[in-house]
């Protein structure tokens, strides 16, 4: 490729290294919360336009209007020093959107899963694609008002996660426990990362 | 054009959609030349003379004066990515922006910035 890191400008300024994170889950589960609630700037959103490209990908069987299909994503974004900026982004909640959960997934450090137990059968579809990617992940139960509590170990069970998949309780409205929920995504992802088996 | 192409099929187009791509003029190739997070900066402002910058590109120029994301450009500019990437592949071609792209997954992500993303989480 003609660009890349150290590209066509005489003296390049010197940037941040982008991370991007991600926060999936079922609808209504908290993860725009969750994303407003670590950010610096107010969650912004994005779009991209479902074009040719994806033909193939997604299943666009009965559908005639190419490249009229938007996909909007929730994202914030987290300032670490100078040199690096994470990025957060909520997973698009309708699963035939896959081609922008590929295109989220590229590169991603790795994924939080947001679960609801009284709809625990809603990240189903995130845990699978995450565990099929192989992208590093944690599960956090969002602890809404009035849902039954259940034991950590029996919603592990419940989502057949395998033994090295951290889970934990969380607040989505709350900084300090999306803090928490980070931190240990990112513990998780450097155990996981590529290079970490070959050396 | 379409010889088929019939009234009927108007609705199906709307107009948030084709404004953007009337803007790329109907480019869609450098879509997978950047990522979201590919990151972009100015690097030589504009002066307002150049032929073939559309507003478009000019507010990408103003708005990089401090490192953005493709993601972040697209919401603010309420422009869809994909036609931020269009513009910002022109913008680069032309020696306006540089953009930097975010380390391949395969790649790096070595034990400094761990650390380092640790600890910035944890000074939150």
């Amino acid at each position: 490729m003609a660009f890349g890191r150290s590209d066509s400008a005489k003296n390049p300024p010197k940037m941040p290294t982008a991370i991007k994170l991600l926060i999936a889950g079922g609808f209504g589960v908290g993860k725009t919360t969750m994303v407003g609630a670590v950010s610096e700037i107010r969650p912004l959103r994005t779009e991209e336009t479902l074009t040719d490209r994806s033909v193939g990908v997604d299943d666009l069987s009965g559908v005639e209007a190419k490249a009229t299909t938007t996909v909007a994503m929730d994202f914030g974004r987290i300032s670490i020093g100078q040199d690096f900026v994470l990025y957060l982004f909520g997973t698009p909640g309708q699963e035939r959107f896959w081609f922008v959960w590929d295109e989220l997934a590229r590169g991603a450090l790795g994924a939080v899963v947001l679960a609801d137990t009284r709809r625990l059968a809603d990240c189903f579809p995130s845990v699978d694609y995450f565990e099929r990617r192989g992208t590093p992940f944690v599960v956090a139960v969002n602890c809404f008002e009035g849902a039954p509590v259940f034991d950590l170990d029996e919603v592990k069970l419940a989502l057949n996660l395998s033994q090295d998949v951290p889970i934990m309780l969380c607040d989505a409205r709350k900084r300090e426990s999306g803090k928490e929920v980070l931190i240990e995504l990112v513990k998780h992802a450097y155990g996981k990362r590529p290079t970490a088996a070959a050396r | 054009m379409n010889p088929e192409w019939s009234p009927d099929e108007e609705r199906l187009l709307d107009a948030p959609t084709i404004r953007p791509y009337v803007i790329a003029r109907g480019r869609t190739e450098a879509q997978d030349r950047f990522d979201l997070i590919s990151l972009a900066v100015t690097i030589r402002p504009t002066t307002g003379a150049e032929i073939g910058l559309d507003p478009e590109h000019q507010a990408i120029v103003r708005l990089c004066r401090r490192p953005l994301s493709v993601a972040e450009i697209a919401a603010h500019l309420d422009l869809p990515a994909g036609i931020v990437r269009v513009l910002l592949g022109d913008l680069f071609d032309r020696g306006f922006v540089a953009v930097q792209q975010p380390q391949p997954e395969t790649d790096v992500l070595d034990e400094r910035m761990y650390k380092a993303v640790l600890d910035g989480l944890r000074a939150l």
